[in-house]
């Protein structure tokens, strides 16, 4: 497997608090990597720098084996090849369902009007959408929005999608109907990086998992080794804490 | 007939009893303007003066073909501030340092206008600018108080348009950059039309407030419809043609301001739900 | 014509009773004054020359200050006797009670306005005029009706010039109107109006000392207006003292009083060419 991202020694400040601090990490191409660690232990900020969304101050982000970190870069087009999902969903509320996701495939990618709507309506109905295709987000239920968020990113057919605590906005009784849609594109080969507070669904589809505590990588390993035979104290602490 | 429960027994009561109460002070407040203002010992010279009928329905059809010019007006400037107000709100928002002239001039821009009465604009900007020796038709009261009009409002309305801007929550910026769009794209589809759409109550009251204030022409020069009133009250020293020059402007007004207060309640809901 | 005619009648009868009666000095406005052996007279705000010199009524300088205290005189009561206020136009026909006793600012009498105010016998009748700028190309217009008509024309809103304007000489462009004549001279000096329309003796005034370059082209024929321009006192409806107050002018009238404050303080605009409305 060759790497599809990988980071290097990356660190990003906010008033001279380190974020993430010296963070090194490689998602293979149809890997998924699992993010976990206490609100604040710099998980979503990881995934925001990595979409370019926050500059870094130090380190490199390789996308291919390409640092699309460097300053001088124009970040659209870089943005357009990942894929961000964030917990809050942040759809459009002035662009129904269908708008929603044709949106960028046709200002970016410069899609025909029908060939977009057409793919999206193809996503809608993978992901049994297919009825809310103009109904406008406030009239969805959280879990459906996070699906729509999830087939908006999709639509931009991205190397690498980013999800960021993505049922933690969410009712318990929703969480599952999300969940079976990232374990749908885990089947499908889907390059993810993750970020979550649902430590049996990372044990459960993780290939590997990455412990970070504030700021920092503690441990990374396979699922079975994190969870059953943690190296670290600090990851055995954490981990009785939340199965507590 | 189902037996009802306390509750409704009680709300019906309660329901009921406030009926009667409106309905009283209505009849009382009917009563009071019917029957006690034309007992007034002055009723009889302001009816002469100011509710004078034979006088409203002779000025009333110039009244109304005047009104024509404030519509006239009215509809060539809305769109001009429409799109001087957005320029100047996307000039201020701006965070380029290159840009930096252009938001000292926005921020400059409307400190000034919106400090000024909108008639001293008129005045200075309809006499002093062709005054300084325009060939007609460039002269024209009308180009000119158009744009002391277009000047003023727009200062006000690129203060809606910065607010409405400024409620839009970064996460949607986010959003949108995250799919790859620019920051100009971000800008025209996804943060303008919900701060457009938020702040429509609001700008149909510019709208509104606009609509009256295209009188204020008159002063100028055009034979708009308060100058139209006017002339009549200085010929027939009689202020009907006033209140027939009001009649005008609510016909119009009142439907935009149920407009705008639907809207501002469908928003209300909207939030709500 | 007609109530030209029906006002000089009342002049001449007017004056028939002054000469045959004594004049009771105040016998007349006895009680009837707003204040008891005071007359409260008022005028514009700002009062504008040369109708009253300075703004200043109590100066007695200005054809309206004199006629004021001509009146006054007439009436019996001496100059100390006379309390000055200001009102505009619209303080003076609104309905209720008024706050002086006559007004002078220029009014002219129509049978619209004797609805709900009361004037008094005329005390000036005054031609309208057409003022230019010199030096523009208005200033070479021909002073006929058909080469006038093609001007960008402005007046002030409700006076006579505007009426004369609008129902006489009827100009192919839209007229521009203005709240008051310091407007119109302002228009006329942004060079928004070609020519403006006022009265003989505030244009004589305006082109003397208030348009830079300002220079009358003509004046009317006064047979040409439909009412003639004949200025009263402004009183308030069925005021009883209109008796003596018509009286007052009747009598100056007839003594060549009037006609001299005239020829002292508005000039008789005999230079002035006449325009010929049928060209």
């Amino acid at each position: 497997m060759t790497a599809k991202l990988e980071l290097k020694s990356v660190t990003k400040s906010f008033a001279q608090q380190k974020v993430v601090d010296d963070v090194s990490l490689t998602v293979a191409t149809g890997e998924m990597v699992c993010l976990i660690g206490a609100s604040g232990s710099g998980k979503s900020t990881l995934l925001r720098c990595v979409n370019l969304l926050e500059a870094i101050d130090d380190g490199e982000i390789l996308l291919d084996g390409f640092d699309i970190a460097e300053p001088s870069l124009p970040p659209d087009p870089i943005r357009r090849r990942i894929g961000l999902v964030f917990q809050s969903f942040n759809l459009f509320p002035h662009l129904d369902v269908l708008s929603n996701i044709t949106l960028a495939p046709c200002r970016v990618l410069g899609l025909e009007k029908s060939i977009a709507r057409d793919q999206a309506l193809d996503l809608l109905e993978r992901f049994s959408l297919a009825d809310k295709a103009y109904s406008y987000p406030d009239h969805l239920s959280g879990g459906q929005q996070q699906r729509v968020a999830i087939v908006r990113a999709l639509a931009m057919e991205p190397e690498l999608l980013l999800l960021d605590e993505i049922t933690s906005a969410l009712d318990p009784e929703l969480i599952g109907e999300v969940l079976d849609v990232v374990r749908k594109l885990k089947a499908q080969q889907m390059t993810m990086l993750l970020a979550t507070h649902e430590m049996s669904f990372a044990r459960e589809i993780a290939d590997t998992v990455c412990y970070l505590d504030r700021g920092r990588v503690v441990e990374t390993g396979a699922p079975e080794q994190i969870f059953n035979d943690p190296v670290k104290q600090r990851t055995r602490e954490f981990l009785a804490r939340v199965s507590g | 007939m189902p037996q009802l429960t306390r509750r409704q027994r009680h709300d019906q009561k309660i329901q009921r009893r406030s009926l009667v109460i409106s309905g009283l002070s209505l009849v009382l407040v009917v009563f009071a303007l019917y029957v006690l203002i034309p007992l007034a010992p002055g009723w009889q010279a302001v009816k002469t003066s100011f509710f004078n009928w034979d006088i409203l329905v002779r000025t009333f059809p110039k009244l109304l073909s005047a009104f024509v010019v404030d519509l006239k007006i009215f509809l060539w400037s809305a769109p001009l501030i429409f799109v001087l107000s957005l320029s100047i709100a996307l000039a201020r928002n701006t965070n380029r340092p290159s840009l930096f002239p252009l938001r000292l001039f926005g921020a400059l821009y409307t400190d000034l206008f919106r400090g000024v009465p909108v008639i001293l604009l008129v005045y200075l900007i309809g006499f002093g600018i062709p005054g300084l020796g325009l060939a007609r038709p460039y002269n024209s009261p009308y180009i000119w108080g158009t744009v002391a009009l277009v000047l003023g409002y727009s200062a006000y309305v690129a203060e809606v348009f910065r607010a409405g801007i400024d409620s839009v929550h970064s996460s949607q910026i986010a959003a949108s950059r995250s799919l790859g769009l620019s920051e100009g794209e971000t800008l025209r589809y996804v943060v303008l039309p919900q701060a457009i759409r938020r702040q429509v109550p609001a700008l149909m009251n510019f709208v509104i407030a606009l609509l009256k204030d295209v009188a204020l022409l008159s002063f100028i020069g055009p034979i708009e419809v308060l100058r139209q009133a006017n002339v009549y009250k200085s010929l027939m020293a009689n202020f009907t043609p006033y209140v027939g020059a009001a009649i005008i402007f609510l016909c119009v007004t009142i439907p935009i301001t149920r407009y705008a207060d639907y809207l501002m309640a469908k928003q209300r809901r909207q939030r709500i739900a | 014509m007609v109530l030209s005619r029906t006002l000089f009648s009342i002049v001449l009868l007017g004056a028939s009773l002054a000469t045959n009666s004594v004049f009771a000095q105040g016998s007349c406005s006895a009680g009837k004054t707003l204040n008891e052996g005071r007359l409260t007279i008022a005028t514009g705000n700002p009062a504008y020359a040369p109708w009253v010199m300075d703004d200043d009524p109590a100066s007695g300088r200005g054809f309206e200050a004199a006629v004021a205290y001509a009146v006054a005189d007439a009436m019996g009561f001496e100059a100390g006797q006379v309390d000055w206020v200001r009102t505009s136009f619209d303080e003076a026909i609104q309905p209720g009670e008024k706050n002086f006793d006559f007004n002078i600012q220029q009014y002219s009498i129509n049978a619209e306005r004797q609805q709900v105010i009361d004037f008094s016998a005329s005390y000036y009748t005054t031609a309208v005029a057409v003022v230019v700028k010199a030096g523009s190309t208005a200033a070479d217009t021909a002073t006929t009706g058909s080469a006038l008509r093609d001007l960008q024309f402005g007046a002030a809103a409700g006076t006579t010039s505007q009426t004369f304007l609008q129902n006489v000489l009827k100009p192919s462009r839209d007229l521009l109107l203005y709240d008051d004549n310091a407007d119109v001279i302002a228009a006329i000096a942004a060079n928004q109006i070609d020519a403006l329309v006022f009265d003989l003796p505030s244009a004589l005034f305006a082109t003397a000392v208030q348009i830079d370059g300002g220079k009358i082209l003509g004046k009317f024929p006064s047979e040409a207006s439909i009412e003639p321009d004949n200025f009263g006192l402004l009183m308030a409806k069925g005021s009883e003292l209109k008796v003596c107050i018509d009286e007052a002018i009747n009598s100056l009238n007839a003594s060549g009083k009037l006609s001299e404050i005239e020829s002292e303080w508005l000039g008789d605009g005999a230079g002035v060419p006449v325009i010929d409305l049928d060209k």
